[in-house]
Order: structure tokens, then C-alpha cells, then sequence
């Protein structure tokens, strides 16, 4: 365990030497192919080693590991120091893990890629930062590793920079980060001032006595907290930027996009899962915000053409399941979906990363010009590439939650959750039943995903079709590692019901235990959780089938000569319009304000014309005035003079 | 005691002045090599101080001597926890100007460095005085050749930026010299002794009456214009944009904090009950806050890079005058960081500034894009410094803001909410501005065969560069010597604090 700072010193090792080439020798790509996916199996080998320790030792406490002191100022002592506990251990090996493989197949999908070592080189930094952002022991330390994960998803996203749309989608997802981050700071003030620390063992053990159940302080901290979790894990409001974040390089979003970064959100009211459960009204609004958020997103992707586009929407609707999770306490349960989640999501992504691949290739034979992601030039992809198309069908039944693969008993935890809870507070009824609609919304759409996609006649065009393949081992190897986790990784969580000792919830038991008297008792009858089983499998099965018999692959035309859509389809199809709403509601309003209100009016308007050149106007008039006065006259002056003296000696006796 | 002790701060005034006469001794030709080796001399001189220091020791390397003893005027100088480092920064910041300014200043260069040099003297003078008098002479002698170095090797409109310069920093410095002179003459009437010595005058502050409103109101005054303080910031944008590269530098880094520094020497610790009276703290916890956030709106809409810097420094300052006015050791401690901060990160952007001008002959963002791709060094470069600017935790910039928000949080929680926004407005105003540049289609001709930066540009950034890092990395030996003095000023300004209160 002693070892834990090679963990994020490995990749950040990594960035160093990848950011050399990057600037000195671009060229040395197989020095990079070794150096980035490199650093990650070795971080991966440590996490695995510290995990072990962990395992063994089975402290009641976390292992905190202190380097130095960082920001001591008086009361406030803020060290950079590492802590192991079990919630961070799961998530370093989520991170490495998924990670390595992520690397791994990056070989083959960024090999050509002039910019291979710039990408290695972010790549890697992203992974220091998400392992800063988990194994930090405080909220600041946390948060070095909250903005640098922010930052890599940033100039990643903007990887390709000279299309400006992806320069501007990089920008807009930092500054809606910034907006969450802003919340996260406020928090820290507020946790500060109220505990005098910051750090999480003091925080956590004062919080019990400082903080009255349901307090003003701890919902107003915790409320901050969430909307710092909405920026990072893309929630209602602030989920705008993650669709628009498929601008990146497809790795890219299978890594920081889908099964880490946006997940940080799910992480953070999980390491705070203390004080969220002190204040019921805050975990009320993060499990109704989750709920909602994974009803709406669910709606978008059902009209999505771009495969990344639907998968996007999907992670936003499926992070909003986590947060319906860890909002209804089972913080268990939403870090479960979150384990599985990184592995069927990443799966998805890297598939259509195949996909992906393949189409560009065949369309760069050609020279055509067609979109690459438009899955109306696809179809029938399943005799080109038939591992990816496998693996992606295990990994699309995952996230309908058929049983047995991973994604149905994260889920079904998390809607067992929510049923129980309205019991006690019968709201939890409806976030339960939007969850229900959104499943089988995300049965229905990964269908069509998939049916589009891979099924029917091939639309991609009669010359590329020769040019269409699987793509290289380095790229399908990840993704049957990734395939198998899907299909077993409900193992990590098996429930009582079926035979299974719920390992994940023990494992983290320790973290979660100061919640879990705070929180309503909310048990279930063993027939009624079979029957939320039976709903919730008839759910998935209604969506998929219904996608089958309802959409028509066959029917089908290439992007280029498709109809515009009409009615509410077209509603869907442009996201609701909520990017035209925030654009006319904040971004123009405020451009607005700042150049005509704020500098054209005040800067240069009032002080710069009235106040500045007008006192110098005034100035010059009052010279004109003066020189008026120099009339030459001795005894004049003289009786100025003597004014002026009596005037100074008054005002010099009072 | 140590005889560097004694000389360092006699010998850090006097030696950019004789530097300056030996510019005109050697070759116009040789005058920037001269002035680089004059200015690394002067650091050289300045470093042992870091290890000298003692931070519990209050003023130290101090040096009193006779200089208008009828008057009672002395050569005083001695440094503090608050000083240090604007003395660090400032010797720190001039060798680099020197090297930044080797291409740019091409017309009568012997000129530029001398002044750069006096400049040098007067801004050190003004850190170090212990005599009001002799504080007041050092804060005119930087004045003036600022001045020419706007009015002389400024931009197309020098000469409306270097009056408009001159006379707000006048104006303020005026009613200053008055505000002085009022102190002095109060205490020779209530002890009969003439001096301007700081001590003393500190201590016959405490008993003025109503005047000392007056007073206050006149160091308020020219201290607010030289942060500056919004509504008194319109003469920074015109200065910053027509001064040249090492002008704005110094501006920057160095000038602006005289206001801060003012405040924290003189203003606060004079004049604390009138300082935190509610009126006044209103007054100025407002202006900050609409400082920050205004600061930061108007910069997001220029079109030209080195306004919209000037503009930051705004809303920078912004965050330094809450920090001071919250009297908490955090907020204080985050004041007088970002103070350093600021003079790195911003000195930093006008250097990236004008080795863009230098290559395209403009500073507007427009005219760029696309520019990782040719100048990829730059590129990295400047993306760090804006990071930096934007406070991302890591870099220097994080640790001064986090300490001033969370300070202030104790002491006016609404404003410092407030505040916070800021963060955001920072990415709003700088990442678009870095895409203008670096990102976006390499479109325009004139921007495909840009050449990256030269060994030289190389060696001014990168002690800027390490040192964004080892801030935001380590800030402790900062923060530790530093602290005592925090730690006094507050206590001075305290029972004021709570006196004003009731």
C-alpha cells in the first residue's frame, strides 16, 4: 500500500516523456506506443498490488499517505496526501484497468494520426488527474484532480483543433465545467467554515456533531457539491457540453466520456455520502435530477442519427441512473452501476470506434466525402466486422439490462432502491417509474443502434463496401476483455436473491457505514423484488423487441438523400432545443451586456467620456477661465493672495 | 551583524542607477547587453534575501540615515514579509524584461534601458521606504519614466496613454504628497518633533480627529487608481496596449501592486478605524466584487489580446483588494500571493503578447488562429500561462484565489460567493481567446510560416513557467514567510475592526 503514489506518478511519468516527443520528435511513434499504454498496465500492476494490501489489512479506517504540506495558512491545512480506502480502490482499478485497455487499443485507432504523441501524451495526464481526482484525501486535493480531468477533457476534445466545432466544444465543456466547479468551491468554503477542516477523515468524523440532520449548512453544502457533480457528470442543466464532446477522438470518449471522468460526479456524493445522507432534502433533488436527467437524455437518443451521438445521450441518461442511485442511498449500488457502466459503455464506445474506423478508411479509399458516423451510411456492418459486432450486442443487452450480462443487476439495485424508498416518501415512486420509462427507452434505442448499424442492407456505398473490414487485433483485443466484463461483471455484485453475497456492497461497507443509520429503512419482501425483476426484464424485452418489429433498416436512404425530419421527431432530433435556448437566454444576453452595456457603455461611455476627457474639458475650461484672470494687475493678485492665506490659516486653526 | 545586511538595500537602489550612468559610459550598441548584465547583477543582489530573511523578525536589512535633517527626512529603508517579495518580483521581472525587449526595442535602446533602470530604482524605493518622504520621491521617480517609456517607444496612440497615465497616477499621488504632509504636520504640532519617519508617524496617527477621513480618502485615492480599482481602472487598457512589451511587464507585475502594497503599508495600518468602518468596507468590498466580475465581462469582449489582459488584471486586482479587506491570514496570505502571482502570470501574457506581435504585427485575436500547428512551443506556453490565469488548481493561480475566496468567505460570505463567479468568467474570457489564437483552421497566410519561439524567448518564459508551477505545487515557502507579517498587519487593523463595530 506503501506504494500508492506510483499509481498517478506512472501515467504522470507517462505525460512527461510523451509530451517531450510530442514537441522535440513527433515522428517516434513506437517509443510512444510503448511509453503510453505502458505506463498504464505498470499503474494498473501497482493498483492491483495496493488493492491486494487493502484486501489483507482491512482497516476500519482509510490509509492516508501525506507528501506535504500544501496550503497551511493558520486553520486551514491542507496536505497533498493519497488515501486507500475501498471506494478509491475500486476506482483505481476501474481507472487503470479500463484505462490500459483504452490505451491499448488507441494504438491502432489514433497509429495514423499525425498528432499520436500530442494524444498519448493528454491521454496519459487524463489518467494522473482521475487518479489524483479518487485516491485525494481531501476535497482540495480532489478537486486538483476535478479541474485537471476537466482540463485533459478539454484539449482533448479540441484534439483536432483546426475544425473550429471542435475547438468550441472543448471550450464550452470547460466552461460548463467551471459553472459545477464553481458549485464545488462554494462548498468547500462552507464545509471550512463550518468544520474547520477539509480534509476528509476530519470532515466526516465532525460532521455527525455538527451538523443536524436536515440542517440549513449541510443541505446548502451539499447542494453545491451536486452542482459541481451535475458540470462533471453531466446532469440537468449542465449536460449540454457532453454530446458536444464527441468531437474528440473516439478513445477519448470511451475513456474520459463515458467510463471515468463524468462518472466523477457519481464518485464524489459517494465519498461524501455522509453528509448527503444528513441532508435528505439535497439527496431528494440528486435522485430527482437523475431520474429526470436519464428520462430526457433517453428521449434525445431515440432520434440521434450520429452512433456517437446516441451513445453520448446514452451515458448522459445512464449517468443520471447513478445519481437516482446514490441520491436513494444506495451509494453501493450507484458505484456498481458504475463499475459496470465503464465496462459495457466502453465497450460501445471502442465498438463504434471500430465502426468507425472501418467506415472512414473505406470512404478515404474512395475520396468520398460522406459522414463517417451517420449510421444511415451504414447497415449491415455485421458482415465486415463481426467480433465488434459480438461484442457490441452483448454490450447494447448489458445496458437493457437482460440478465445475466452486467448492466441488469446494477440497474435492477438501483430501481430496487427507488421503489423501496417510496415506501417511506412516496416521490421515490416517481423517479422509479421514470427510470422504468427510461429503460425501456434505452432498450429501444440501442436496438435501433444496433439494427441500424449492423443489420439490414449495407447503405455506405457500392465502391466503399469493398474497402470495409474488422479492424486490427490491437484494436477487437480490448474489446473481448471488455466483453467478457460485460457479460460477467455482474459477479461483483451478485444479490442475495440470486445466491450471490452482494461483494461489492461489503467491500464498501466501511465507507458507507456512517450513512446508513441516517437513512430510512427501506426493505422489500422477496416476492416483490421478483416481481420488480419480472417488470423490469419485461421493460427491456418490450424495448427490444419493439424496436425490431418497428423500425425498418431495409427502409433506410444514405444520409445525404434523407428527408429532414418532421414533428415532434424533429423536436427530438434537435435535442429539444435546449442549446438554442441557453444560447438565447445566457450566452447572447450576457455577450450583450458586456460589449454594449458594460464596456461601450460604462467603460467608454460614463468614465472614460464623461469622467475622464469630460474633467478634461472641464480642465481646459477652467484654464480658459484662469487665463482670464492673469490680467497683469499687481493688486489683484494680491487680493487673491490674501484670500488664499486666510482660507489655509481657517481651515489650519479649526 | 552580517554586513550583506546592511548594504543590500542601499545597494539594490543605488546600483540600477549606476548602471544607468554606465550605459551612456559604454557604446549605444552594447547598451541591452549592459543593461541585461546590470539587471542579472541586481537579482544576484536580491537573492540571498530569500534565505536572510527571517520571517518572524518583522523589518529587517534595515538602513536609517540622515538625509534632510532639518526636516527631519531620513534615508530609511527595511523589509517585511509583504515586501520581500515585491522586492523578489520586481528584481526577478526587470532581467526579464531586458530579454524580452532585445528585438522590440530597436530605436534609441540606450534611452529605454536607463530608464527601465531608474525605473528599477524607484519601484524598489517604494517597497522598501520606512520614510514618507522618501516613499513619496520613489513613488514619483517610477512615475516619470514610465511615462517615456509609454510616450516614447508606446504603440500608434502613446501619446494620449502616457498623459492619461500620468495624470490619473498624478491626480492620486498629489492628493497623497497633501494627505503626508497633513500627517507631519500634525504630529510636529501635537510632539513638537519634525519627522516623516513611519513609526513615529504611525503612532501619532491615532489621535487626528475628523481630518483623518480626509487623509485616508487621499491615500485611498492613489493607491485605487494604481490597482486599479474599478471605476478608476479606464487608464490600464489605453497603457497596457500602447506600452511596450517590457512596459506592460512592469506594469503589470510590478506598478499595479504599488496600489495593493499602499494599502497594506499605509492605508490600513494609519487609518484602520476609518478603514473598517462599515461605510468604507461597503464601499470597498463592492468595487471589488464589481471589479472581479466587470473586469472579467469586459475582457471577454475585446478584440485586441493585450486589452483583454489588462482587463483581467482588473478583475485580478479585484480578488487582491477583497482578500486584503476580509483581514483574515487566509485571505490576506491569498492577497499578497496573488499579488506575486499576478506579477508572473500576467508579466507572463504580455510577453506571450508581444512575441506575437513581434512575428504578426498585430494583437488582435483575429488576425491568429491556428497557430499550435506552426508555433506548437508558443502554443504550449501560452496555454500554461493561461491556465495559470484562469486558476487552475496545480498552477500559482489556484492557490492565491483559493486562499483569498475561503478567507473572505469568513468575513463577507455574499461577496466572496460572488466572487467565486469569477472563476467562471476566467474560462469565458481566456479559453476563447486561446482558440482565437492557437486553435481553430490555420486560415490566414500570413500565420503558415510563423517561426516558434528562439532560444532567447525560450529563456524568458520558462523561469516564468517553472514558477507557475512550483506555486501551485509548493507554495509553502511562500506562504511561510509571509505569514508573520500577515499575521501583524491584521493584528494592528484588528482592535480597530472591533472598535468600528461598536
Amino acid at each position: 500500500m506503501q506504494l500508492v503514489w506510483l499509481v498517478p506518478l506512472l501515467p504522470l511519468l507517462g505525460f512527461v516523456l510523451n509530451g517531450t516527443i510530442a514537441l522535440t520528435r513527433p515522428q517516434a511513434k513506437t517509443a510512444v506506443s510503448l511509453i503510453g499504454p505502458g505506463v498504464l498496465l505498470a499503474a494498473f500492476g501497482v493498483a492491483l498490488a495496493v488493492v491486494k494490501d487493502l484486501a489483507a489489512a482491512h482497516p476500519g479506517a482509510p490509509a492516508v499517505f501525506t507528501y506535504w504540506d500544501w496550503i497551511p495558512v493558520g486553520a486551514l491545512h491542507i496536505s497533498a496526501a493519497l488515501q486507500v480506502d475501498p471506494l478509491s480502490s475500486v476506482m483505481i482499478l476501474i481507472v487503470t484497468g479500463v484505462g490500459s485497455l483504452i490505451h491499448i487499443f488507441s494504438v491502432g485507432y489514433m497509429r495514423s494520426d499525425e498528432g499520436y504523441a500530442r494524444f498519448f501524451a493528454y491521454l496519459n495526464l487524463f489518467v494522473f488527474f482521475m487518479l489524483v481526482l479518487v485516491l485525494g484525501a481531501s476535497f482540495p486535493v480532489m478537486f486538483v484532480g476535478w479541474e485537471g480531468v476537466g482540463l485533459c477533457s478539454y484539449l482533448l476534445i479540441g484534439f483536432w483543433f483546426d475544425v473550429t466545432a471542435n475547438a468550441d466544444a472543448g471550450k464550452k465543456a470547460f466552461v460548463m465545467n467551471r459553472i459545477g466547479d464553481f458549485g464545488f468551491l462554494a462548498a468547500m468554503f462552507l464545509i471550512f467554515q463550518a468544520t474547520g477542516s477539509l480534509d476528509f477523515t476530519s470532515v466526516f468524523s465532525a460532521a455527525p456533531s455538527t451538523f443536524a440532520p436536515g440542517s440549513g449548512t449541510v443541505t446548502a453544502i451539499t447542494l453545491f457539491l451536486f452542482l459541481g457533480c451535475a458540470g462533471k457528470s453531466a446532469q440537468i442543466p449542465l449536460y449540454t457540453w457532453l454530446p458536444d464532446a464527441m468531437a474528440g477522438p473516439t478513445p477519448v470518449s470511451a475513456l474520459i466520456h463515458a467510463a471515468t471522468m463524468v462518472t466523477a460526479g457519481v464518485y464524489l456524493v459517494a465519498r461524501a455520502n455522509l453528509l448527503f445522507a444528513l441532508a435528505p432534502v439535497s439527496s431528494a433533488v440528486v435522485a430527482g435530477v437523475g431520474a429526470l436527467t436519464a428520462l430526457f437524455a433517453a428521449t434525445i437518443a431515440l432520434k440521434q442519427w450520429d452512433i456517437k451521438k446516441v451513445l453520448a445521450y446514452s451515458t448522459v441518461s445512464q449517468l443520471g441512473y447513478m445519481f437516482v442511485g446514490v441520491g436513494t442511498g444506495a451509494y453501493a449500488a450507484g458505484v456498481f452501476h458504475l463499475a459496470t457502466h465503464a465496462f459495457f459503455k466502453a465497450l460501445l464506445f471502442l465498438g463504434s470506434g471500430s465502426v468507425i474506423h472501418a467506415m472512414h478508411a473505406a470512404y478515404h479509399h474512395t475520396h468520398a466525402h460522406d459522414d463517417a458516423q451517420d449510421m444511415r451510411n451504414m447497415g449491415g456492418l455485421r458482415k465486415y466486422l463481426p467480433w465488434t459486432w459480438a461484442l457490441m450486442w452483448i454490450a447494447t443487452l448489458a445496458i437493457s439490462g437482460i440478465p445475466p450480462f452486467a448492466g441488469f443487476f446494477s440497474k435492477d439495485e438501483i430501481l430496487g432502491a427507488a421503489f423501496a424508498r417510496g415506501a417511506t416518501q412516496p416521490i421515490w415512486y416517481v423517479f422509479w417509474a421514470f427510470g422504468l420509462i427510461a429503460a425501456v427507452l434505452t432498450a429501444f434505442y440501442m436496438t435501433r443502434m444496433m439494427l441500424y448499424t449492423f443489420h439490414g442492407p449495407n447503405r455506405t456505398g457500392d465502391k466503399e463496401r469493398e474497402h470495409l473490414h474488422e479492424a486490427p487485433w490491437v484494436m477487437t483485443g480490448p474489446l473481448v476483455v471488455l466483453g467478457i466484463l460485460s457479460l460477467a461483471g455482474g459477479a461483483l455484485n451478485l444479490p442475495a436473491l440470486v445466491g450471490g453475497n452482494s461483494w461489492l456492497e461489503h467491500w464498501l461497507s466501511p465507507v458507507t457505514a456512517g450513512s446508513a443509520s441516517l437513512l430510512p429503512a427501506a426493505e422489500v419482501s422477496q416476492s416483490t423484488e421478483w416481481t420488480l425483476i419480472a417488470v423490469a426484464v419485461a421493460i427491456a424485452l418490450i424495448g427490444i423487441i419493439g424496436a425490431i418489429q418497428l423500425l425498418k433498416p431495409a427502409a433506410l436512404v444514405p444520409a445525404r438523400q434523407a428527408p429532414a425530419e418532421q414533428g415532434f421527431g424533429k423536436v427530438l432530433a434537435n435535442k429539444w432545443y435546449v442549446d438554442e435556448l441557453y444560447d438565447a437566454v445566457v450566452v447572447k444576453p450576457l455577450g450583450w451586456l458586456s460589449r454594449v452595456v458594460l464596456w461601450r457603455g460604462v467603460d467608454q461611455g460614463v468614465i472614460d467620456g464623461a469622467g475622464v476627457n469630460g474633467s478634461a474639458a472641464v480642465s481646459r475650461a477652467l484654464g480658459w477661465v484662469g487665463s482670464k484672470l492673469q490680467t497683469g494687475e499687481v493688486g489683484f493678485y494680491v487680493v487673491l493672495f490674501v484670500v488664499g492665506v486666510a482660507l489655509v490659516l481657517r481651515a489650519a486653526i479649526r | 551583524m552580517n554586513s550583506f545586511d546592511v548594504w543590500v538595500l542601499p545597494a539594490l537602489l543605488a546600483w540600477p542607477l549606476v548602471g544607468a550612468a554606465l550605459l551612456y559610459l559604454a557604446p549605444a550598441s552594447r547598451a541591452k547587453v549592459l543593461a541585461l548584465v546590470v539587471s542579472l547583477i541586481e537579482f544576484g543582489i536580491s537573492v540571498p534575501l530569500w534565505w536572510r530573511f527571517v520571517p518572524a523578525g518583522g523589518m529587517q536589512f534595515a538602513v536609517a540615515w540622515d538625509w534632510i535633517p532639518a526636516w527631519g527626512i531620513q534615508f530609511h529603508v527595511a523589509l517585511d514579509g509583504i515586501s520581500l517579495f515585491m522586492v523578489l518580483l520586481t528584481t526577478f521581472l526587470v532581467p526579464l524584461s531586458v530579454l524580452g525587449s532585445w528585438t522590440y526595442i530597436t530605436k534609441r535602446e540606450r534611452g529605454f534601458y536607463a530608464l527601465l533602470l531608474v525605473l528599477t530604482t524607484g519601484m524598489l524605493g517604494v517597497f522598501v521606504s520606512l520614510d514618507l518622504f522618501l516613499f513619496y520621491v520613489m513613488w514619483e521617480v517610477m512615475l516619470i519614466p514610465m511615462y517615456f517609456i509609454i510616450g516614447i517607444w508606446g504603440g500608434d496612440n502613446r501619446i494620449y496613454a502616457a498623459i492619461k497615465f500620468f495624470i490619473y497616477t498624478f491626480l492620486g499621488s498629489l492628493l497623497m504628497l497633501v494627505a503626508i504632509l497633513g500627517l507631519y504636520l500634525h504630529a510636529a504640532k501635537t510632539t513638537g518633533q519634525y519627522s516623516f519617519d513611519y513609526d513615529f508617524l504611525l503612532q501619532r496617527s491615532t489621535d487626528l480627529g475628523p481630518v483623518a477621513f480626509w487623509f485616508f480618502a487621499a491615500f485611498f485615492l492613489a493607491f485605487a487608481i494604481k490597482v486599479p480599482m474599478f471605476p478608476l481602472h479606464t487608464w490600464l487598457p489605453d497603457a497596457h496596449v500602447e506600452a511596450p512589451t517590457a512596459g506592460s511587464v512592469i506594469l503589470a507585475g510590478v506598478l499595479l501592486k504599488m496600489g495593493t502594497y499602499g494599502f497594506l503599508r499605509f492605508a490600513l495600518p494609519f487609518f484602520p478605524q476609518i478603514a473598517m468602518s462599515k461605510t468604507v468596507v461597503a464601499v470597498v468590498v463592492t468595487l471589488s466584487v464589481i471589479g472581479i466580475i466587470y473586469g472579467g465581462l469586459v475582457a471577454m469582449v475585446q478584440p485586441d489580446f493585450k486589452k483583454l489582459v489588462a482587463y483581467s488584471s482588473v478583475a485580478h486586482l479585484g480578488f487582491v483588494m477583497l482578500g486584503i479587506w476580509a483581514l483574515t491570514l487566509q485571505s490576506v496570505q491569498g492577497a499578497l500571493l496573488v499579488m506575486i502571482n499576478h506579477g508572473i502570470s500576467t508579466g507572463a501574457l504580455f510577453f506571450l503578447a508581444g512575441m506575437l506581435y513581434e512575428r504578426r504585427h498585430t494583437r488582435l485575436l483575429d488576425a491568429f488562429g491556428g497557430l499550435a500547428r506552426v508555433v506548437p512551443l508558443l502554443a504550449a506556453a501560452l496555454t500554461i500561462v493561461s491556465l495559470s490565469s484562469v486558476g487552475l488548481p496545480g498552477t500559482n493561480g489556484f492557490v492565491g484565489e483559493f486562499l483569498i475566496l475561503i478567507g473572505a468567505f469568513k468575513t463577507y460570505p455574499v461577496a466572496a460567493i460572488i466572487s467565486t463567479t469569477g472563476v467562471i468568467v476566467a474560462a469565458m474570457y481566456l479559453l476563447p481567446a486561446l482558440q482565437k489564437i492557437i486553435y481553430n483552421p490555420l486560415a490566414k497566410p500570413e500565420n503558415q510560416k510563423l517561426l516558434d519561439l528562439s532560444p532567447r524567448e525560450l529563456i524568458v518564459l520558462l523561469p516564468l513557467l517553472a514558477a507557475i508551477i512550483w506555486i501551485g505545487v509548493y507554495p509553502r515557502p511562500f506562504l511561510s514567510r509571509m505569514e508573520p507579517a500577515a499575521q501583524h498587519l491584521i493584528q494592528t487593523v484588528t482592535p480597530a475592526t472591533t472598535a468600528a463595530a461598536r
